[in-house]
């Protein structure tokens, strides 16, 4: 049949040397190549139970921060919810009562603050926006779950611990 | 005496009606040229010549008296003259003084709009965007004041009050019997009613729609959520006492807010009553006219359609529940 273009290339086949023939050489070869691996640095971690280093400037998991006096600084604006492309985040806001001073810092509290994890792109554009700087997206890798549900982050999940606990109470 | 007189605004030549005040000549042009006003309140008598945002600088005082006016003139008061030249943006004097005018007003401003209710759609907040700097130079306490209950309906946050009188205005003209006024002087001067008592007039509601500022907001609407969080629609219903053209504010479903419907200047069109306002919140009592026209400058428009939509809702379908079950139900063992 004759060819359709000229690009076919016809490769000419040897019969196969000694050394070819015993495979052994091969072998060697490939299995020093295997070998050589074994001492060099290992690029990968074990991550669960060792972590990398974050860059100084990594955004992971948010958390919503106390002051010194541990009050939640937050106070619902909504300015992050204006500012986040991704639609993510939800809130509530409540009227601070009498003798909560200590757990709310201004008059207007958020009662409820939602995250959406699946929605979030950690663009960082939420703590920007925050004029009392009471976001910050410094947590961890966000952990994988089963359920859709569960990536809703309420304030369980993103309200900072109170770093003394007798200060707090 | 002429029928119109000329006046010339930044090289805008209008002609207006004799005793125009400069601000309505202006406003008569439009576009940006057009002075800011925290006081003046073109329905309600009186109002006006208190903030001094709108100062302006006359370059030609009329045809017959070519001289200049020795000081930079508050607009909202000044007539206009034939052959007026007036200089509001062009001149840099004019801008200059706005900045000042503006760090006076900021001075006792708390300055807590992530708490207020009006940020989003407060005057201040958008003159002080537009003209002011973006520090202070005052280092003093900024005044505080004891707490008045204004009734049930109306919250007064007396410090972030600055004083233009528009609500003692509104209770003088439009309700028959005003009780509450300014009290004190100077940096003392504050709104309060006189002996605490609650304001019921049937159009008291207007002294929200009329504040510039978040010093009087509405106490049904208190913390709910945010404007621009909200979507405005314009309706309207067979109202006894008003004309029953409104806004309605809605956040999914509910209505969670009622206001006058409010021009490019921030007045409103037509006054409503406290029924309106306050008591009727269903959509049911509203015949809806479509969504409200919001300027694209303004933070409200984020999210906001001006084409008729239905209100997307999540409906909860039984039909989808019971073939989805066994799926839930594995879902939740996990």
């Amino acid at each position: 049949m004759e060819a359709l273009s000229s690009k076919k290339k016809v490769l000419e086949q040897k019969p196969l040397s000694l050394s070819e023939r015993l495979y052994l050489p091969a072998i060697l070869k490939g299995m020093a190549t295997t070998i050589s691996h074994l001492f060099k640095r290992v690029p990968t971690v074990k991550y669960p139970e060792q972590q990398r280093e974050f860059s100084k400037n990594w955004r992971g998991m948010h958390s919503l921060k106390r002051d010194e006096q541990g009050r939640e600084r937050c106070t619902a604006c909504g300015l992050c919810a204006l500012s986040c492309p991704a639609e993510a985040i939800t809130m509530i806001a409540a009227e601070r009562q009498k003798g909560e001073e200590n757990l709310y810092r201004e008059e207007k509290y958020a009662a409820v603050y939602e995250i959406n994890m699946l929605r979030c792109i950690f663009c960082g554009l939420c703590e920007e926006a925050c004029p009392k700087e009471a976001i910050y997206l410094d947590g961890p890798i966000v952990p994988a779950d089963y359920l859709r549900k569960d990536f809703i982050y309420g304030k369980d999940k993103l309200v900072e611990q109170p770093f003394h606990a007798e200060q707090a109470n | 005496m002429a029928e119109t007189v000329k006046v010339t605004i930044d090289g805008i030549t209008v002609e207006v009606a004799p005793g125009t005040t400069i601000l309505n000549a202006a406003r008569q042009i439009g576009g940006e040229i057009v002075p800011p006003a925290m006081c003046y309140y073109s329905k309600l008598q009186g109002s006006g010549g208190k903030c001094r945002t709108c100062l302006v600088k006359v370059s030609k005082g009329s045809e017959k008296d070519p001289r200049p006016m020795p000081k930079l003139v508050a607009s909202c008061r000044t007539g206009v003259m034939d052959g007026m030249e007036v200089q509001n943006i062009t001149s840099p004097e004019v801008i200059e003084a706005r900045k000042g005018v503006v760090e006076m007003l900021l001075i006792n401003h708390p300055l807590d709009c992530p708490i207020c209710d009006q940020a989003g759609e407060c005057h201040l907040q958008d003159l002080a965007y537009e003209h002011g700097e973006e520090a202070t130079r005052y280092e003093f306490e900024r005044r505080t004041f004891e707490k008045h209950t204004l009734g049930d309906k109306i919250q007064l946050h007396m410090t972030r009050c600055i004083l233009c009188y528009r609500c003692v205005f509104v209770a003088d003209q439009i309700t028959n019997k005003r009780i509450h006024g300014v009290l004190g002087r100077g940096d003392a001067a504050e709104i309060s009613t006189y002996i605490e008592k609650a304001i019921d007039n049937d159009f008291s509601g207007n002294m929200i729609d009329v504040c510039p500022v978040g010093a009087l907001t509405d106490k049904t609407f208190r913390f709910k959520n945010r404007v621009w969080f909200t979507k405005p629609v314009d309706a309207h219903r067979d109202c006894p006492t008003c004309s029953g053209k409104v806004t309605l504010w809605y956040k999914g479903e509910d209505v969670i807010r009622v206001t006058a419907r409010k021009d490019e200047y921030g007045e409103a069109e037509e006054f409503i009553c406290n029924t309106c306002r306050f008591d009727t919140k269903k959509t049911s009592d509203w015949v809806i006219e479509g969504p409200r026209h919001i300027s694209r400058h303004s933070v409200i428009s984020s999210n906001h359609y001006e084409t008729m939509h239905p209100l997307p809702v999540i409906q909860q379908k039984p039909q989808l529940q019971e073939f989805n079950k066994e799926q839930f139900e594995r879902a939740t063992k996990l």
